[in-house]
């Protein structure tokens, strides 16, 4: 998201999936919507029927990719080569937006320099995706009225994960395709709450509504609210803080509905930061890998058992209703107030919608959500006061970056961390699958599901198949130089040629023992989606 | 007339519509019933079932709603003693290859074809004749079909095609045999569902039903609590159905914001886990190997001073806090300012990247 937040102003979708039918190009990049999203793929397939024209960016043939006028079935890791190469294309036939380039934009000329170097040639060597390809989804995506491009995890889980989302920004920019309805950037979460996780300030360098820490207007603000002064200096990210655990300097860790022994990357260092810990505590409604290390766990409460909101990822906040008590007798929001009585700050909320109106008070993009307006409406923020509508479509006329233009950022290819060679000679893809979820701690609990998908099935091109002589059904061993994962092959040409495809939802084949280290740099975002792995049966 | 809008009176009330609106959508805006059996929002319009015909000024005949554009100046008439008539001949004409077992059957107290014989007093007895008698389909572990119950408004086969684009079943057979099926009417499996349950949302009959929550009480007896899905970010509305204190099912929001009432297996069926006995149902603590059930005030007051200790020997720095993209906003923000005013620190983050 800091990608979209340093090209536009704001790290979060710019219009809404009630205007995707209207779409007439569609650009689906590293997003597997009729997996990972069905019933935004359901928005999708509209626009579809209604004639749209669709380019997707994806190493794996997915049911989208199928269905596409151009397939660009870039290498994994190459998306920056791959956009700079379409840019490249799109100005050299002089199909960009000068006008909007013009008026509502700064740092082209940069941005003009760099791709430059990006000719079709080179694109093809760094991407895999042939010349003619490009050009067509270049020519598509320019020429269109209504563009949209629709992002998903292949996009951030990248080691250049951040850069990847600037330079899908700067497409969007050279064409002008941003700020008007079913025209933008749209990217999808992968978790219900990622947006509001995001807006509600549990980050090290911001408070509450994107407020930056080391602004003293902003601390001086929560300080009055608060009662408490508060730090000026950007604390540690997630990563950092185990990194430090490691090093002995990090001592205690309140770990809330996370489990990062499993699904963060190579999940050893993980452990062993977790290990070093004098003290973790662990709130969760399952036992996972996570809670093996706490000193003290918590009973979680599920959605069911809890008021509250949930923001999505077009910017809609969204009630969370009670149907049931909590089953442990407390939900999380009671259990982190009492606990902060106990520590001698005072909570003293009765209900969920007491810390909504202190949210709105203190968070200039709530401003105007109250449970109450939440009953009769659905709110898109920015929604800074009562009687504001909320926001569908962002940038219609400025951006929210200073000077309320959007800049572009001249990028270079970079590539994955890790590479495919003689000795780990694939290249692993992780996502998700539809029946499942994450972890699988939610999913694994539903006999229907289980029955349906018991097990881990390694995606593999019958070429390579043939090659290694592997059958369909047959168990391997998959292996990369952090670990190995036994599992069963299901024989695909979903996978092209030399790529792998693995799901992160079973806890006894575990693919993130295989994931790499490799993180982006800016918001610690692991590289899940490519590392070089070998297969033996 | 305002702007491009169009002003047509149904049942005497004037009302302005638009250009490509019909006249049902117009009537559902008006609050005025108009009865079917083959409409969905979510469809395309189709003309199946004709109940929905209404009385046109000026038109001979009657004219069904779900695909007449309505005209300017248009007069609508809802129901008519013609109308009414026809009607009645339609619902009765279904009921005689029914099955009728309303008492057993799973969707009574919310079946559209079970209310409509009731509001139009008729059954199936005027016209007796040969009925349908095919095993129930529930080779699986979602959904069960009883093609007996089948009204043949091809609500199933048309979400399945048009709006998941599934294609997982179509109508087959022709005249009295035809029916929803899948191909050569194998099993439903992964290779050719999705298993979202769309057809099971949209059946206007028990003929699709959820097989999970057969038994487990009838619609009216169920509390239905509208909330938000806690899966993936599309935030799509559900409403769940609680009875006895227990999460027994889930249905459509149809009138929600995002999904209009569509689901994916996950948001319909996936919510075993809310009363799985894994559940971590009270605190522990760890003592040596094992962890030890205790009380709330026991382990918050083991958290807090450890906290306290820890602060005061290596200082603010080296504590911190995850936060969670599966909890709610309020918790995601209260966790933030226990960080920010109880440990005095920045050190908390967030998953939103993982």
């Amino acid at each position: 998201m800091a990608g979209l937040a340093t090209s536009l102003g704001a790290g979060a979708a710019t219009n809404s999936l009630a205007q995707m039918p209207e779409i007439d190009t569609l650009f689906l990049f590293g997003s597997n919507p009729t997996e990972a999203h069905p019933i935004v793929s359901i928005y999708l397939k509209k626009a579809l029927r209604n004639g749209a024209r669709l380019i997707v960016g994806d190493p794996r043939l997915t049911w989208m990719a199928k269905r596409a006028d151009v397939w660009l079935n870039l290498r994994p890791g190459s998306n920056i080569a791959l956009m700079n190469g379409l840019i490249h294309v799109i100005l050299k036939n002089g199909w960009e937006n000068r006008a909007f380039i013009e008026r509502r934009t700064e740092g082209f000329e940069e941005l003009r320099e760099k791709v430059r170097g990006y000719d079709l040639k080179k694109v093809e060597r760094l991407t895999g995706v042939s010349a003619d390809r490009i050009t067509e989804a270049a020519r598509l995506y320019s020429h269109a009225d209504k563009a949209m491009i629709v992002y998903g995890l292949g996009v951030t889980e990248h080691r250049t994960g951040t850069e990847n989302a600037m330079a899908i920004a700067n497409l969007a920019l050279v064409c002008g395709h941003i700020g008007r309805p079913s025209t933008g950037i749209m990217a999808l979460r992968g978790q219900n709450n990622v947006q509001g996780a995001s807006d509600l300030g549990p980050a090290p360098n911001i408070l509450p509504g994107y407020q930056p820490v080391a602004s003293p207007d902003v601390r001086a603000k929560f300080e009055k609210a608060w009662g408490v002064p508060i730090s000026p200096e950007t604390g540690l990210k997630s990563v950092e803080m185990l990194d430090k655990a490691c090093e002995g300097k990090f001592k205690g860790l309140f770990i809330l509905g996370e489990d990062p022994a499993q699904t963060d990357p190579n999940v050893h260092e993980v452990r062993k930061a977790l290990q070093s810990l004098e003290f973790l505590v662990v709130q969760d409604i399952f036992h996972t890998e996570t809670t093996k290390y706490a000193h003290v766990i918590l009973p979680g409460a599920s959605f069911a058992e809890k008021d509250g909101t949930f923001t999505n990822g077009e910017r809609r906040i969204q009630r969370v209703r009670k149907a049931i008590e909590p089953l442990s007798g407390m939900a999380e929001w009671q259990v982190i107030s009492r606990l902060s009585n106990l520590m001698g700050y005072p909570m003293t909320y009765n209900h969920p919608s007491e810390i909504m109106d202190e949210i709105a008070r203190l968070t200039p993009i709530y401003g105007g959500i109250s449970y109450e307006r939440l009953e009769k409406e659905s709110l898109q923020w920015p929604c800074p006061t009562k009687d504001h509508p909320g926001t569908t479509t962002l940038y219609s006329d400025l951006f929210s970056r200073p000077g309320g233009l959007a800049r572009f950022v001249a990028l270079d290819h970079k590539g994955p961390g890790e590479v495919p060679d003689r000795e780990y000679p694939f290249v692993l893809i992780t996502g998700r699958i539809r029946e499942h979820y994450n972890n699988g701690s939610m999913t694994g609990k539903v006999p229907g599901i289980v029955e349906l998908v018991p097990e881990e099935l390694l995606e593999i091109n019958p070429a390579d198949a043939k090659r290694l002589k592997i059958s369909d059904g047959d168990t391997v061993r998959v292996s990369s130089r952090r670990g190995e994962i036994t599992v069963r092959a299901r024989i695909t040409e979903r996978s092209q040629k030399g790529n792998v495809f693995l799901t992160f939802h079973f806890r006894d084949a575990l693919s993130n023992l295989l994931t790499s280290e490799y993180r982006d740099p800016v918001t610690g975002t692991p590289e899940y989606k490519s590392c070089a792995v070998k297969i033996e049966k | 007339m305002s702007d491009g809008k169009l002003k047509i009176k149904i049942n005497g009330t004037e009302l302005f519509c638009k250009k490509d609106e019909t006249v049902l959508t117009a009537a559902k805006r008006a609050g005025i019933y108009i009865p079917t059996l083959c409409h969905d929002d979510r469809l395309e319009p189709y003309g199946g079932c004709r109940l929905c015909i209404v009385h046109i000024k000026g038109v001979p005949k009657p004219l069904p709603a779900c695909t007449t554009p309505v005209a300017d100046n248009m007069e609508v008439t809802t129901e008519t003693p013609t109308i009414k008539r026809i009607r009645k001949r339609l619902i009765e004409l279904l009921l005689s290859n029914h099955p009728n077992d309303c008492m057993r059957c799973e969707k009574t107290g919310e079946c559209e074809l079970q209310d409509l014989s009731y509001k139009y007093g008729v059954d199936g007895s005027r016209f007796e004749g040969e009925k349908w008698d095919m095993p129930v389909r529930e080779a699986n572990p979602f959904i069960r079909y009883e093609p007996n119950k089948c009204i043949l408004c091809g609500r199933c086969v048309r979400i399945c095609n048009e709006v998941v684009m599934a294609g997982t079943i179509e109508l087959t057979g022709r005249g009295f045999y035809t029916m929803p099926d899948t191909a050569f009417g194998k099993p439903r499996t992964l290779s050719n569902c999705e298993f979202c349950g769309q057809c099971v949302s949209t059946c206007p009959t028990g003929a699709l039903t959820d097989k999970k929550s057969r038994g487990k009480g009838r619609a009216y007896e169920m509390k239905k609590v509208r909330t938000t899905c806690s899966y993936c970010g599309t935030g799509c509305n559900l409403d769940l159905n609680v009875r006895d204190g227990r999460v027994v099912k889930v249905t459509s929001a149809y009138d929600a914001p995002v999904n209009h009432g569509n689901l994916c297996i996950k948001g319909r069926y996936g919510y075993d886990f809310i009363h799985s006995f894994e559940r971590i149902k009270s605190p522990l603590i760890r003592k040596g190997y094992k962890f030890v059930t205790a009380s709330w005030d026991e382990a918050l007051e083991v958290v807090a001073s450890k906290f306290k200790a820890l602060l005061k020997k290596y200082g603010p720095d080296a504590v911190g806090a995850f936060s969670s993209s599966r909890c709610t906003n309020e918790e995601n923000f209260l966790l933030s300012k226990w960080v920010r005013t109880s440990l005095r620190s920045n050190n908390v983050d967030n998953c939103a990247r993982v």
